[in-house]
């Protein structure tokens, strides 16, 4: 019996290092593996697929390789939960052996596979969800954000409020964490009287009682964060109400996610931004024009931050010769930023974070009757976040 | 606050009692008449939104789409009993709650990889594209005194048909004592059947009613169905004209909650704090106002059921 167990425990042992003979030797010619993370089932499925999309056309513009070896790109859906998201991603990681992992919409999604992305050592690029600790005290030398910091969009806001001189603001937001923090963050560039603040829950998808509040205190500009849906309601009664002669200044709430249901109801609202369709660069003009020439519908920031990711993946790999073994030279690699953004501008700061323009942006419908932002005038430029000064990145 | 601003409030309030009231209408009946536990009413609504959108982006016209999302409604409604809920009436209540999350589940999946995940909207019908001046700088829009007109002629009809017809008699009978109606020889699933498409269609007609005014998106009918039980259980499970006076006095009580408790708070507390005590407040305050009803009167305000 004892020999049996030890007679089959050695040729199974023998068989595994046959098979892994040929595995170490091919390791250079194998594909690069990426996890690409994001939300594609439930109500804030588009906004996910933005981003695959996004993330999709550029390995199609990268013919599939990253730094000159072939890519394969396993698609993951978060479903908006941590739990699911941590489960899956560390099946990618340890079963499905990815090297990278790419995406993620929302921030608490974000937070939940922080820990077991980067422990493995593996490099984990944000896309989009941007949330400050991970910018300041928490930035980790494996992960990295080609987005933003959460609060830098409503900063703008505040910042633009400010140079329009608007002297009485209102803001409105949903009762929570993000909520709170954009009012913070356009407060903390805005200097002239706040009149009042409405919190609404974050199931509220009727504003008529808001709005009435808001045209009895006849503000000279709103400012508000209502992100997906609840931006969709909230624009269209807007109009409804008549009240489209007070500015409606805003963040992730008129963006080409939402404003096909916005339709005619948006244009001429405000959004702070790091990206539009507009913006004069050529690698732009052929993300966008590709983009809807493939999946016919017009990319949001999602899609064009997701995009950027492809190339800075690229141009990583490049960089390391191919080899994503020396975590080091990799994270150089992905430091130096060295690839043509849909943005023009961009470079990595300290706490690996982007150091980018910022714009007003207005929405507007094109002559195909399709709508988009338009960027008009740059609020911040080249600027560092706010959280970088309290990063102190640790040597890996 | 000023007394127009409190009409105002007053109208907003009105206008989502008429909503709740068409979804809670057929929650009752269905809950008082069969004493079946439907979670998936609120995704009727939803498919009745989703109707509309689509009928008003294949004819351009909301009336039209409003005359086809009817039927469509009714139907769909019919096929669900037919397909599921048909199979639980003699189920305990559990069976139910748990079959019936498991098609708001696959609806509000379902929608989606039909429609896709991002909101649609429906444009506004031309002839109540406007508004009322209210008060300065704030238009009531005239879409919205039209759901509140088109509701309170719903609520009229229905009225009507289960206090001055003979299906409405049964449908009272059965609400009140189901086995000896179907003792007498009323043929009770036949009658079941009638309540449950109905109460689809007025669920579905709510919906093609929100949808020019809210996004329709999936799962847009879930915050709506808990809404909605509140009403039927404060109107009394079963009765009509309970659903309509507690679906006006939550909609009331929930807007002007909403509209006047940060300001109230503020005679208390400082700036900050009312606002955020204000909306934590006004959002628990229909469920303050039920559990004071329920504690007078455990039954809701009209009872139908005999004890």
């Amino acid at each position: 019996m004892m020999r049996f167990e030890l007679g089959r425990r050695a040729a199974l042992g023998l068989g595994a290092s046959a098979l892994a003979m040929p595995l170490v030797a091919r390791a250079q010619a194998a594909p690069v593996k990426v996890g690409l993370v994001a939300v594609l089932t439930g109500p804030q499925a588009s906004l996910g697929t933005h981003l695959r999309d996004g993330f999709m056309l550029g390995m199609r513009h990268l013919e599939n390789r990253l730094g000159g070896r072939g890519a394969e790109v396993l698609v993951i859906d978060d479903e908006l939960r941590p739990d699911a998201a941590v489960t899956k991603v560390r099946a990618a990681i340890e079963r499905d052996r990815c090297d990278v992992i790419v995406g993620v919409v929302f921030s608490n999604i974000l937070a939940a596979i922080m820990r077991p992305v980067t422990e493995t050592q593996t490099f984990l690029i944000s896309t989009n969800a941007g949330p400050s600790p991970f910018a300041g005290r928490g930035c980790n030398p494996f992960f990295f954000a080609t987005s933003y910091v959460n609060d830098q969009n409503h900063a703008v806001m505040g910042q633009a409020a400010q140079d329009a001189g608007y002297r009485r603001v209102m803001i409105m937001t949903p009762n929570y964490q993000a909520g709170r923090d954009a009012a913070a963050g356009f407060k903390s560039r805005f200097r002239g009287e706040v009149v009042d603040e409405i919190y609404t829950p974050l199931t509220q998808l009727d504003f008529s009682a808001e709005l009435a509040r808001i045209a009895a205190a006849r503000p000279d500009a709103l400012f508000t964060f209502m992100p997906g849906g609840l931006g969709v309601n909230l624009v269209r009664q807007y109009r409804q109400a008549g009240l489209g002669n007070i500015p409606f200044l805003s963040a992730f709430t008129v963006d080409e996610a939402v404003l096909p249901a916005q339709g005619e109801a948006a244009v001429g609202f405000f959004t702070g931004t790091t990206w539009t369709p507009t913006l004069p660069n050529e690698q732009n003009a052929r993300f966008v024009r590709d983009f809807e020439g493939q999946f016919n519908y017009v990319p949001a920031s999602y899609a064009a931050h997701a995009y950027d990711s492809a190339f800075l993946l690229d141009s990583a790999i490049r960089r390391t010769g191919g080899n994503l073994a020396d975590k080091g030279a990799l994270r150089a690699a992905i430091r130096a930023a060295d690839f043509r953004s849909v943005r023009g501008n961009f470079a990595f700061g300290a706490n690996h974070f982007p150091v980018q323009d910022f714009w007003l942006a207005k929405v507007a419908r094109r002559a195909d009757g399709k709508f988009q932002t338009e960027h008009e005038r740059k609020v911040f430029d080249n600027v560092v976040d706010p959280f970088a000064a309290e990063c102190r990145m640790p040597a890996a | 606050m000023s007394t127009t601003l409190l009409l105002v409030q007053g109208l907003n309030g009105l206008q989502l009692g008429i909503l709740l009231f068409l979804i809670a209408a057929g929650l009752t009946l269905v809950f008082g008449v069969m004493d079946f536990i439907n979670l998936a009413h609120g995704v009727q609504y939803m498919v009745g939104a989703y109707f509309a959108a689509f009928f008003a982006a294949q004819t351009g016209s909301f009336w039209l789409a409003l005359l086809l999302a009817l039927p469509a409604a009714l139907l769909f409604g019919l096929l669900l009993e037919f397909l599921v809920f048909r199979h639980l009436y003699d189920r305990d209540h559990m069976a139910q709650v748990l079959a019936t999350f498991g098609v708001i589940l696959v609806l509000n999946q379902g929608v989606k990889m039909v429609f896709g995940a991002a909101p649609l909207q429906v444009p506004l019908p031309d002839a109540l594209t406007g508004g009322i001046r209210v008060m300065d700088g704030l238009l009531y829009p005239t879409y919205r005194l039209a759901i509140i007109a088109g509701g309170l002629a719903t609520a009229g009809l229905l009225w009507w048909l289960v206090e001055r017809t003979k299906v409405g008699m049964l449908v009272r009978a059965g609400a009140t004592n189901a086995p000896m109606v179907a003792a007498l020889g009323v043929d009770i699933r036949r009658l079941f059947m009638i309540v449950f498409g109905f109460g689809a269609m007025l669920a579905g007609f709510a919906g093609v009613l929100a949808a020019p005014i809210l996004s329709v998106e999936p799962g847009m009918g879930d915050n709506l169905l808990i809404l909605a039980f509140v009403v039927i259980v404060i109107g009394g499970i079963g009765s009509i004209r309970g659903a309509f006076l507690a679906a006006l006095l939550v909609g009331l009580v929930e807007t002007l909650g909403r509209s006047m408790m940060p300001d109230l708070m503020r005679l208390f507390l400082s700036p900050s704090e009312a606002r955020q005590v204000g909306a934590a407040l006004s959002s628990m305050l229909i469920y303050i106002a039920m559990a004071a009803i329920l504690a007078f009167r455990p039954a809701g305000l009209f009872p139908v059921r005999a004890s």
